[in-house]
C-alpha cells in the first residue's frame, strides 16, 4: 500500500505541466477543459468528470447530436461473440450511430472494426495517452481509428497505461454513451464494471445472450437476469435508442451477383466446407476458389481464424 | 621401395583425389599412417594387416610408412583401406610394373572381403574429372559408380581377386550402370487413393506445377500427410542430371540402394529435429534433411512445433538452393534445392471449427510461432476441412490418378521452361520480385487492382507468381482475372488481422 502511494506521489512530482500543455499542440491533439463549450456534455454527468479531455478529432466527440452506443465485451471472446459484435457495430456504423469502445483485445477491437467497415464513426477511449497505441496488437486498428474516428483519453499524451487507469477509463466510456451493449463478459470483469457505471449514471444497459455453458457468457446472462435489455443485432440497438421501428439498419448496397456467386453465398451461409461447396455447386476446385475470392473482395464473406469461409456479418 | 595408388576422399558431396603413398624400407617392423587420418583411417592398419594375411599375402616385416596426400586434407572413414592394402603390396614388390594407373576405393573386412562405401558415385564422378580410366570399387557399389559415364568401373568382391586382377591373372567385365532401381512403385503412393479433398488436390497440383512451397492447415485426420506423400509422384520425373544428383546425395548419406535413384526423395523429419539435423552439421559435416530432400520434397508436419532456430536455419537454404556448413576449419557446401511442404493444425486445440475451445490469445500465439521469415517463402496455403465421413467402398469414384495430374504439371512446367529460359530460373516459384512484375502479364490490369490492393508488396508478388502458374496450368499466355482470383484465395489467412 505504502509502495503504491509512493509510486503515485513520485509520479505526481514528476508531472510536468509544461509538457502536458505543449505535447497536445505538438501532436495535433485537442485538449478541452471541463468548462469549455466543446467539452462533451455527457461527461458532466459524472461525479468526477475529467478536468481535461484529450482527443484526436475532438469535433467527432464534442457534437454528439446522435445518441451514442457503447459496445464492449470480453478480451477473450468466442467466435460467436466476435460475429455478433461485428454485426452490431457494422450495422450501427452504417446507420450513423457512433460506436464507443476501449480498443482492448477481443470484442472491443471487433466493435471498432465493424463500425469502421460500416463506414461509421467510432470513438476509442484509452487508459493511456491518445498517442500511445495500446495494446500493441491493435496498432493497425489504432491507425485506422486515428484516420477515420476519434481517440479520447483523460490522461496527457505520452502517459503509459496503469492498471488503475482502466476502471477510470471505463467510467468515461459509460458516460459517453446513451446505451451500453455488452457482448460476452465473464463474471467480475472490467466489462461489468463499465456496465455498473452506466447503470449508476442512468444509462441503458443491454446484453447479448450467450450459451449458458460458456464462461464468457456468465456476465451477460447475469445482466439479462437483472433486467438489462436483450439485444440480438443492430436493429435491436436502434429500437432501444430511437424507439421501436423509428430507424432501420440500412441494407448494405448489395452488389449485383451472378447466380453462381449468389448460390455460393447462400451455401457458405449454411456453413458448408470447401469440399461440400464444390460438390453442391458442381464447381471445380479452381473455380470455387476464384468465386470465393470474389465474394471475399466484395466484403460478403470473410475467413474465420480456422480458415473456413463464413458470412461477413 | 615406394608405391603410389590413387583413391578419393569425400568432401561434402564431392570426391577429392587422394594419393596413397607407401614406403617400405628396412628397419624395425612398424606400420604408421600419416596425412591427417581420423580414428577410422588409423584403425585401417589393423584391417589391412589382417586382410592381407587372410588373402594369402605376407605383410612386410619392415618399416612401413603410409602417407595420404595431400597431407593438409583431413581424411575420414574407412574407404582408404583398399588403396592402402594395394599400395603396401605394390611397395613390397608384389605387383608387376610401375605405378598403378587404376583408382581404388573400398573398405576391408578382416577376412579380405571388400565392403561397400559411402559416396561411391561422388568418387566415381571425381575420378572421371581427374582423368582416371579405370576404377576398382566394392562389388556392391559398382552399379552406382558405373553411372559416371565414360569411366570403366569394375566391382571386386575380395582383396585376393583384386590382386589377381592387378597381376593380370584374371580379367573382369566392366560393371553396367544400374538404371531405375526403384521399379514399378517408382512414384510412391498414388493420388487415386485420395477421395474428395478437391480443393487440397488442386492446391497440390498448383504447387507441383510451379514449384511453390505449400502450407496445409487442417485438423488431424484431414489427410495432410496422405496428400503430402503423393506430391513427389506428381512432380516431373527427375532428369538424368537431377537423378545423378539425387543418387550422389543418397550415396554420401549412406542411403543408396546401389543404382540410379529415379524417384524424387520425400523427407519428413520429426519436429524435434535440431537445426544441424535439418540443414547439416556435425564433425565431420554431414548433410541435413534439406539436402537429403534435394530435388524432392521436404515435408515438415506440425510446423509450429519445430524449434524456431531450426526453421530460421532453413530459410537461407530454401532461398539459395544450397547450404554451407562450417565446422572447425572445414566449410562444406551441400545442395538444398527442395520443395517445402508444411502442415499444421488450425489452432492449438486442433479440433474442428465448431468444437474449438481456443481463444484469441492462444490462436495468436500459435500463429505467431509459424509466422516470420519462413512464411515469406510459402506461396500457397490451403485449409483442409473436416476429415470426410467414411464412404462405403464402391460408392465413390476413385480420385484422379497421379499420372494424369502429372501430365498437366509437365505441360505447365514446359511453358515455364520456355518463358524463363534466359532468366536463369527453373520455375515460377523461383522468380524474384522484379522478374515477377516483368513476366506476369495481367490481361485486365484495371479490374485486377481491387484484388491486389489489399495485399502487401510481398503478398502481391506471391499472388502474381501463383496466378502465373495457374494460368500455365490453363495453358493461357496471359493471366486472366479468374486466375488471379483463384490465386488470391490461396493466400495466407492472416490470423493477426482476423483475430485482432
Amino acid at each position: 500500500m505504502i509502495d503504491a502511494c509512493d509510486g503515485c506521489l513520485r509520479r505526481s512530482y514528476e508531472f510536468a505541466p509544461d509538457g502536458a500543455i505543449s505535447a497536445p499542440v505538438r501532436l495535433d491533439v485537442d485538449a478541452v477543459c471541463v468548462h469549455s463549450d466543446s467539452y462533451p456534455a455527457a461527461l458532466r454527468d459524472l461525479t468526477q468528470p475529467p478536468p481535461v479531455l484529450y482527443a484526436t478529432r475532438l469535433d467527432l466527440v464534442a457534437r454528439l447530436d446522435e445518441p451514442v452506443a457503447v459496445v464492449i465485451g470480453s478480451r477473450r471472446p468466442s467466435e460467436y461473440g466476435r460475429t455478433v459484435a461485428y454485426g452490431i457495430a457494422r450495422g450501427l456504423g452504417a446507420a450513423g450511430v457512433p460506436v464507443v469502445s476501449g480498443l482492448a483485445l477481443g470484442i472491443d477491437a471487433v466493435a471498432h472494426r465493424g463500425c469502421l467497415d460500416g463506414v461509421g464513426r467510432t470513438i476509442a477511449v484509452l487508459a493511456c495517452g491518445v498517442d500511445v497505441p495500446y495494446p500493441r496488437t491493435n496498432r493497425r486498428l489504432y491507425e485506422r481509428i486515428r484516420e477515420h474516428g476519434s481517440i479520447v483519453s483523460e490522461v496527457p499524451p505520452g502517459s503509459r497505461p496503469y492498471r488503475w487507469l482502466f476502471p477510470a477509463r471505463n467510467r468515461i466510456m459509460a458516460a459517453l454513451g446513451r446505451l451500453v451493449v455488452v457482448v460476452e463478459a465473464a463474471q467480475r470483469s472490467g466489462t461489468l464494471i463499465t456496465a455498473d457505471f452506466a447503470a449508476d449514471l442512468g444509462r441503458d444497459v443491454a446484453a447479448v445472450p450467450g450459451q449458458v455453458t460458456t464462461e464468457a457468457a456468465a456476465g451477460t446472462n447475469g445482466l439479462l437476469r437483472s433486467g438489462a435489455a436483450l439485444v440480438t443485432g443492430p436493429q435491436d440497438v436502434l429500437d432501444l435508442l430511437y424507439g421501436v421501428g423509428v430507424r432501420q439498419v440500412p441494407g448494405a448496397p448489395s452488389p449485383v451477383l451472378d447466380s453462381r456467386a449468389q448460390r455460393t453465398l447462400d451455401l457458405v451461409a449454411q456453413g458448408l466446407g470447401l469440399d461440400e461447396l464444390g460438390r453442391e455447386l458442381g464447381l471445380s476446385a479452381a473455380l470455387l476458389r476464384a468465386t470465393l475470392a470474389q465474394l471475399e473482395l466484395q466484403g460478403l464473406i470473410r475467413r474465420a481464424p480456422s480458415g473456413a469461409y463464413v458470412p461477413a456479418a | 621401395m615406394l608405391a603410389k595408388v590413387r583413391t578419393f576422399a569425400l568432401e561434402g558431396l564431392d570426391g577429392l583425389p587422394v594419393t596413397v603413398e607407401v614406403d617400405v624400407r628396412r628397419g624395425l617392423p612398424a606400420f604408421s599412417v600419416v596425412g591427417l587420418p581420423d580414428r577410422a583411417v588409423r584403425e585401417s592398419r589393423e584391417r589391412v594387416r589382417a586382410a592381407l594375411a587372410n588373402s594369402g599375402v605376407n605383410f612386410p616385416q619392415q618399416r612401413v610408412t603410409v602417407n595420404l596426400a595431400p597431407a593438409s586434407l583431413r581424411k575420414t572413414g574407412p574407404s582408404f583401406d583398399l588403396a592402402i592394402a594395394v599400395a603396401v603390396v605394390a611397395a613390397d614388390g608384389g605387383l608387376p610394373g610401375g605405378d598403378l594407373l587404376d583408382a581404388v576405393c573400398g573398405e576391408l573386412s578382416l577376412s579380405g572381403e571388400i565392403r561397400p562405401i559411402r559416396g561411391a558415385l561422388a568418387m566415381a564422378l571425381a575420378a572421371r574429372r581427374g582423368g582416371v580410366a579405370r576404377m576398382l570399387v566394392p562389388v556392391a557399389n559398382a552399379p552406382e559408380s558405373a553411372l559416371a559415364d565414360g569411366l570403366e568401373v569394375i566391382g571386386v568382391p575380395t582383396l585376393a581377386e583384386l590382386l589377381e586382377l592387378l597381376r593380370g591373372d584374371r580379367t573382369a567385365e566392366p560393371a553396367m550402370p544400374a538404371l531405375a532401381v526403384d521399379g514399378p512403385d517408382r512414384d510412391g503412393p498414388d493420388l487415386a487413393d485420395v477421395r474428395g479433398q478437391a480443393d487440397a488436390r488442386r492446391a497440390l497440383e498448383i504447387a507441383a506445377a510451379g514449384g511453390h512451397n505449400l502450407l496445409m492447415i487442417g485438423p488431424p485426420g484431414a489427410g495432410k500427410t496422405m496428400l503430402a506423400r503423393r506430391l513427389p509422384g506428381i512432380l516431373p520425373p527427375p532428369t538424368m542430371a537431377e537423378a545423378i544428383e539425387i543418387t550422389k546425395v543418397q550415396g554420401v548419406a549412406g542411403l543408396a540402394r546401389g543404382g540410379l535413384v529415379t524417384r524424387r526423395p520425400f523427407r519428413a523429419p520429426h519436429h524435434t529435429i535440431s537445426a544441424s539435423g535439418l540443414v547439416g552439421g556435425g564433425v565431420p559435416p554431414k548433410p541435413g534433411e534439406v539436402t537429403l530432400a534435394h530435388r524432392g520434397v521436404l515435408f515438415l508436419d506440425e510446423l509450429p512445433e519445430f524449434a524456431r532456430a531450426s526453421l530460421e536455419a532453413l530459410r537461407q537454404p530454401l532461398e539459395d538452393g544450397s547450404v554451407v556448413v562450417v565446422r572447425g576449419q572445414r566449410a562444406v557446401e551441400y545442395p538444398a534445392r527442395a520443395m517445402l511442404l508444411a502442415a499444421c493444425n488450425g489452432c492449438p486445440c486442433a479440433r474442428p471449427a465448431g468444437e474449438c475451445t481456443c481463444n484469441d490469445v492462444d490462436r495468436i500465439r500459435y500463429a505467431r510461432r509459424l509466422s516470420g521469415p519462413l512464411l515469406d517463402r510459402i506461396d500457397l496455403v490451403c485449409e483442409l476441412g473436416q476429415p470426410p465421413p467414411p464412404i462405403p467402398a464402391g460408392k465413390l469414384e476413385p480420385g484422379e490418378s497421379s499420372g494424369r495430374v502429372r501430365e498437366r504439371v509437365l505441360a505447365a512446367r514446359e511453358l515455364q521452361t520456355e518463358r524463363l529460359r534466359d532468366e536463369g530460373v527453373s520455375c515460377n516459384a523461383a522468380m524474384d520480385a522484379r522478374l515477377t512484375r516483368r513476366t506476369v502479364l495481367l490481361r485486365d490490369a484495371t479490374c485486377a487492382r481491387p484484388a491486389l490492393e489489399r495485399l502487401s508488396g510481398r503478398g502481391q508478388d506471391r499472388v502474381l507468381r501463383l496466378a502465373r502458374t495457374i494460368a500455365d496450368l490453363a495453358d493461357s499466355e496471359q493471366v486472366l482475372l479468374e486466375h488471379l482470383d483463384e490465386a488470391v484465395g490461396y493466400r495466407l489467412n492472416d490470423p493477426h488481422r482476423a483475430a485482432a
